[in-house]
């Protein structure tokens, strides 16, 4: 379970860079749900994320995971109840490091990290297992440094790290936009099966409207550093791109303005 | 000939001396390619080692006791720059000459005078460079040789842990390790301790080597120490892939840094330019991979003009 209330945040405030990112966020989340988030550059989608992960503090409000309220925590104490994943391929996984110490950096989030071995032999043999799921040939190259990989390999890899102990929230911040469409079609694809397979809360910014509706049974859009529309269910799977646009002029009063997403409709 | 001779004479000191700056220099490896942090700490707490050991040692303390207050001293010094970083968010580079300006004055305070002189003619001492030609474990070829076998094993094991795996990953991404639930801050301290250890431990070794521990012999460690980390990368970073192979290939890049200064000086350079040439062998060699980078863009840039021209 997932709750924001009343969550803002302003940056640089009293400067002349004074940027009001989130105005008020309320939004509530159930066992299962998978939200995509949709909204133009500067409406607050990143930042709610980041809010989340404890990137940086609240300015008011609070957040609360499963019943643990997390505002106060620091960012990695934090990453207990989190998973996430990133737009920039390389943010996700630790690139001088190989492929299973990366998992098993994963496989200890949450833990208290002492002097037991970093990797044990038991683990390499499920690492090996997992990664024949994601097809992409990285069963074969455990001890390959990450910095090797193509950045559609670091996604899924990264995935796969934030998934590997199930967290309570899985957020993805846009984590196939820097990816070519086809590759991107397959970390999607990966993605929906990962989530599915552990019924994970998952919140998932995209710039693809179409993937969006397609994708997971809830829809928000975001304008301003607010929730302006907000679709669940049934409605959501009738949804189309233009009564989308159509409900987010009639809810923010402006035209949606985004070459990226407009784009890639 | 003459010359070659009298190199192959100071053969054992230089390479002892190596040895010893080694494990200083496996120091700055832990700092300056794994934390990716250049600290400047060493300087203060490489002679902050060598007091301790030394006036621990005229005390008649224990030899192996010695050298470990001097590794405990250093593990201090690191917490002291690390706290200055992580508390109160001084970049580290500043936090390393914060503490190293200050271990000055602790250094003075340790030894109370500049130098303080270790006979050991009078005192028992683990190695000296009297003894690099006996056959025998007192020669600091095989001590030290022996203990930075162990250090190596040691450091090879600890990264290899959760908790060295830690440093690691923060020194790689420390966006992706907050996100994996390691705190950052509390590693990179843990990882500058840890090289100070290390570095004051060498300390501790020089002044019992030379008689003696001074307040200015840590001057240029920093140097020295990336002199022998580029060297050993330039040298075997092709073949040397394991942790273990790469923290040995440090050791080797300082052996080969003292003898190649041995030549130097027995080839009859003034020896008050050492420090002129140390500071511009690293330099040249810190500006090589942006050289190289340089050089593949500007060609890249070319072939593709070439490309649409045709």
């Amino acid at each position: 379970m997932l709750d924001i209330i009343n969550v803002q945040k302003t940056f640089n405030p009293g400067t002349i860079n004074e940027k009001k990112a989130l105005n008020g966020i309320n939004l509530h989340l159930d066992e299962g749900d998978f939200v995509t988030v949709i909204g133009g550059n500067g409406a607050g989608k990143s930042t709610m994320l980041n809010m989340i992960a404890g990137v940086y503090p609240v300015d008011c409000g609070s957040i609360i995971v499963d019943g643990v309220d997390i505002t106060g925590l620091p960012e990695y104490k934090r990453a207990k109840y989190l998973g996430r994943v990133f737009q920039d391929p390389m943010t996700g996984t630790a690139a001088d490091m190989q492929i299973e110490e990366n998992l098993a950096l994963a496989a200890r989030r949450g833990k208290r990290r002492f002097l037991r071995p970093g990797i044990t032999a038991k683990e390499r043999t499920e690492y090996k297992e997992l990664l024949k799921i994601l097809d992409l040939g990285l069963e074969d190259r455990l001890t390959a440094k990450v910095g090797l990989l193509s950045g559609g390999q670091r996604q899924a890899l990264t995935l796969l790290m934030a998934t590997l102990k199930k967290p309570k929230l899985l957020l993805l911040d846009e984590h196939t936009a820097a990816l070519d469409p086809k590759t991107a079609k397959k970390v999607l694809d990966i993605t929906e099966e990962i989530v599915t397979k552990n019924n994970l809360i998952t919140v998932m910014i995209t710039h693809n409207m179409a993937d969006a509706i397609r994708v997971g049974n809830r829809l928000i859009m975001m304008h301003e550093g607010q929730i302006v529309v907000d679709v669940k269910g049934e409605e959501k799977k009738k949804l189309t791109i233009e009564q989308l646009l159509q409900m987010f002029e009639a809810s923010s009063g402006s035209q949606f303005t985004s070459d990226k997403v407009m784009l890639s409709k | 000939m003459e010359i070659f001779s009298q190199l192959l004479k100071a053969l054992p000191g230089s390479v002892s001396q190596g040895l010893i700056w080694g494990i200083m220099a496996i120091g700055v490896f832990l700092t300056y390619r794994i934390l990716d942090v250049a600290d400047l700490t060493v300087d203060g707490s490489f002679a902050t080692g060598g007091a301790v050991a030394v006036v621990l040692i005229l005390n008649g303390c224990n030899l192996w006791l010695a050298m470990l207050a001097a590794f405990v001293a250093g593990l201090l010094a690191g917490a002291i720059t690390g706290l200055l970083h992580s508390l109160m968010g001084i970049p580290p580079i500043l936090a390393g000459i914060l503490t190293q300006l200050s271990l000055y004055s602790i250094n003075l305070k340790i030894m109370g005078k500049a130098n303080q002189s270790i006979n050991v003619n009078k005192t028992d001492l683990l190695i000296s460079l009297r003894w690099v030609k006996d056959f025998a474990f007192h020669n600091p070829l095989i001590t030290v040789s022996v203990v930075l076998a162990v250090l190596i094993a040691l450091l090879y094991w600890f990264f290899g842990t959760e908790m060295g795996c830690g440093i690691r990953a923060t020194g790689s991404n420390p966006n992706m390790s907050r996100a994996q639930g390691i705190n950052t801050s509390f590693n990179k301290v843990l990882g500058i301790m840890l090289s100070n250890g290390l570095v004051a431990f060498s300390g501790a070794f020089l002044a019992q080597y030379q008689g003696f521990a001074d307040v200015k012999m840590g001057q240029g460690a920093i140097v020295i120490g990336l002199a022998a980390v580029i060297i050993g990368e330039a040298l075997f970073g092709k073949i040397f892939k394991n942790f273990a192979l790469k923290l040995l290939s440090v050791a080797f890049g300082s052996i080969i840094y003292y003898i190649v200064i041995q030549a130097v000086i027995t080839m009859g350079l003034d020896a008050n330019l050492l420090k002129l040439l140390s500071a511009v062998i690293v330099a040249i060699f810190l500006a090589i991979p942006y050289w190289k980078r340089l050089y593949t863009e500007k060609h890249m840039r070319k072939s593709k003009g070439g490309k649409v021209n045709a």
